[in-house]
């Protein structure tokens, strides 16, 4: 596999609602940003253009296709579009890379959620003859999924808290975040519970909001003399729609995605890792092998602000965006989507 | 729609009335459910899946072997719904769990109607609640509850036990739309009879209806055009089939419409004129309905009607100036 550059990264702040934004108006600013970034002008100056966003989040049909209007596509452009979060984006576009389709690629995530109840949309994800009648939405599965732990005794709910207090200090220097605070993990764990056993705060709140991201072969990233960051592994797998077959209480889809792009290989100075419920992360961190050594979610990760369909991609772009200011060497992001983890995209980040 | 400040926003329902076919595997299941029976299946390894699936989810082998299993078992997993969502089964607070029904090696996920959280525990026993009826949906199970209660409801006979092939699935989600900055700056213009487009900073080009950006240069834009009420057929199509939900009677025709000092057009209806004269660089003019019945909506224009102009010519379409202003 070659090795890909990251030479450019731009997020929106996540905000509640975006109001009076279309997703034209949501992207353009970022993409703006990453061609600054580059050096470049517009989606004509990249071989491969490719985006992540869903259509239900807002209720606007084709709103992927509208979003093309931020691109500049006259003439046409080569561009792709994957109803999934922009990670997969990044996926489809590295191995256009690797197939030597294209020498460089423009992604880009967006997601506006406050139209619609996120939580119900999502349920109409799940499979159609069993699950999606019921309406059961997605704050339901993780909820059960952290009983399952809290019974076996493998996490408290102090754990959970911890990891909640942790996400909302770091996003104190996230100027993005949505959530922020220096609650202690006590504080929260005197608040009443929501969907029980989880509390409102270990649920990553809803946003609305766009990222974007620029990659291309090494030699490209010499050609325009601009730093980056090297994605040295990408790899992703998702685990059967069956939630009862499923052990709720690991990332078996992580595990062998983390160990097919060699995440043990070396350390981990940070890890961002998408975890939209507070017990996930616990999960993530034991399916990835991560140690006390590494950084989790210094970025305040997707609890301090999630917008579906960005996300992933961001997590991939903190990390870049760390390795190309000179702040760490070797990083590890996550992205995952599906209900408790069902699909999860694992990526390994260093520094030339 | 409402408007406030520059927000302009419209609550709305999406509805998708799909109907889907089962397969043999989910539609015998749905059949037994019709009849109250519960089966699962046998996967590869000997395990009974809770409900069936048509694939082993490990050896990705087709299973096909049914086998009967109880209508109560042991919660494995729960959580609590304080306060229930409108689309949820239950309007006071329920539980979501996976149950492991007797007979079953993987749980199922329903509904508990349980009361309180209190009732509630990992390891309880529950039974199915048959619904009175039942259609051969997941809903024939209405909830299970703790399995000391006593169900003391009719339970009638299922109307049919024909092989189930197909389920009605009916999707209906609500949004509160909201219109781009972009959008509701024109919305609003039309709410005053005004045609309010914006112009590219770099290639010129002007657009109406706006999208706060050029899809050609992919910039921003903000410039604000007014124009007037002339225009240009690029095109047009008779429509001659009924389309539910739509009050014209065909035939009738829509357009694309270039505006005088526009450059890309937008569909409206033409009408005060023979459909078979219409023809491309035709001239017209928007009627305007009376002003007490503006919106925010591109329905204040009735239509567009010929106007006594010489056509213009096809490569000239699209690159009037507007000369009126």
């Amino acid at each position: 596999m070659r090795d890909v550059a990251i030479v450019a990264f731009a997020q929106s702040n996540c905000q509640r609602d975006a109001g009076a934004q279309n997703e034209v108006e949501l992207i353009m600013p970022v993409l703006t940003e990453v061609f600054k970034q580059t050096g470049i002008k517009s989606a004509q100056d990249v071989d491969f253009t490719c985006s992540g966003s869903c259509d239900y989040q807002q209720g606007a049909a084709f709103a992927f296709v509208a979003g093309v209007d931020a691109l500049g596509a006259v003439p046409p452009i080569k561009e792709s579009h994957v109803e999934m979060d922009a990670a997969w984006a990044l996926y489809e576009a590295w191995l256009k890379i690797q197939m030597g389709h294209a020498e460089s690629a423009l992604l880009y995530g967006f997601g506006k959620s406050s139209p619609g109840e996120l939580p119900i949309v999502l349920s109409q994800q799940l499979d159609p003859y069993y699950l999606a009648p019921l309406w059961v939405d997605t704050i339901a599965f993780a909820a059960m999924q952290a009983r399952t732990m809290l019974d076996s005794g493998e996490i408290t709910e102090a754990d959970m808290a911890e990891v909640v207090a942790r996400s909302r200090n770091n996003a104190l220097a996230n100027p993005h975040a949505q959530l922020k605070g220096d609650q202690t993990a006590a504080d929260l764990l005197k608040e009443a519970t929501y969907v029980s056993p989880l509390r409102l705060h270990d649920c990553c709140p809803i946003s609305d909001g766009a990222c974007a991201m620029i990659i291309c072969t090494i030699e490209k990233a010499e050609e325009w003399g601009k730093p980056y960051a090297i994605i040295k592994g990408i790899d992703h797998r998702i685990e059967t729609h069956h939630i009862g077959s499923r052990d709720l209480s690991r990332s078996v889809s992580t595990e062998i995605a983390g160990e097919a792009v060699g995440v043990k290989n070396g350390k981990v100075d940070v890890a961002e890792l998408y975890a939209p419920f507070s017990h996930q992360e616990i999960i993530l961190k034991k399916a990835l092998g991560l140690g006390d050594d590494t950084v989790i979610n210094p970025s305040g990760g997707v609890l301090a602000g999630n917008v579906m369909m960005a996300s992933g991609l961001s997590r991939i772009g903190e990390v870049a965006m760390r390795i190309i200011r000179g702040e760490i060497t070797r990083g590890v992001a996550h992205a995952t989507s599906g209900p408790c983890l069902q699909q999860n995209l694992v990526t390994v980040l260093e520094a030339k | 729609m409402s408007s406030s400040a520059e927000i302009l926003s419209q609550a709305f329902t999406l509805g998708y009335t799909y109907t889907r076919s089962t397969g043999p595997i989910v539609g015998q299941f749905l059949t037994s459910l019709r009849a109250r029976k519960m089966v699962g299946i046998k996967a590869s390894d000997g395990k009974v899946l809770m409900p069936p699936v048509e694939f082993d989810p490990v050896s990705a082998a087709a299973l096909s072997e049914f086998v009967d299993v109880a209508d109560c078992g042991v919660v494995k997993t729960w959580c609590w719904v304080k306060q229930p969502r409108k689309a949820h089964p239950s309007d006071k607070p329920f539980a979501w769990a996976m149950i492991l029904l007797d007979g079953a090696d993987t749980p199922m996920l329903h509904w508990i109607d349980a009361g309180d959280e209190a009732a509630m525990s990992t390891g309880m026993r529950v039974k199915v609640r048959w619904a009175e009826e039942t259609k051969g949906l997941m809903s024939d199970i209405n909830g299970f509850v703790p399995e000391a209660v006593a169900l003391l409801g009719e339970l009638k006979p299922a109307a049919s036990d024909e092989q189930i092939t197909g389920m009605e699935a009916p999707i209906y989600l609500t949004y509160n739309f909201t219109a781009g900055k972009a959008t509701a700056r024109y919305l609003q213009s039309m709410k005053k009879g005004k045609l309010v487009g914006q112009r590219c900073p770099n290639c010129r080009n002007v657009y109406i209806p706006p999208r706060g950006s050029c899809a050609a240069c992919g910039v921003p834009t903000e410039e604000e055009v007014t124009l007037g009420n002339k225009a240009t057929v690029e095109s047009f199509t008779i429509v001659y089939i009924p389309i539910p939900g739509n009050p014209i009677k065909p035939p009738y025709v829509i357009a694309n419409l270039v505006l005088d000092g526009a450059n890309l057009s937008f569909l409206h209806l033409l009408s005060e004129c023979k459909n078979e004269d219409v023809r491309i660089g035709m001239r017209v003019e928007a009627l305007w309905k009376p002003e007490e019945e503006w919106g925010y909506a591109m329905e204040n224009i009735q239509y567009f009607k010929p106007i006594d102009e010489p056509d213009v010519p096809v490569d000239q379409i699209g690159k009037l100036i507007d000369e009126g202003r």
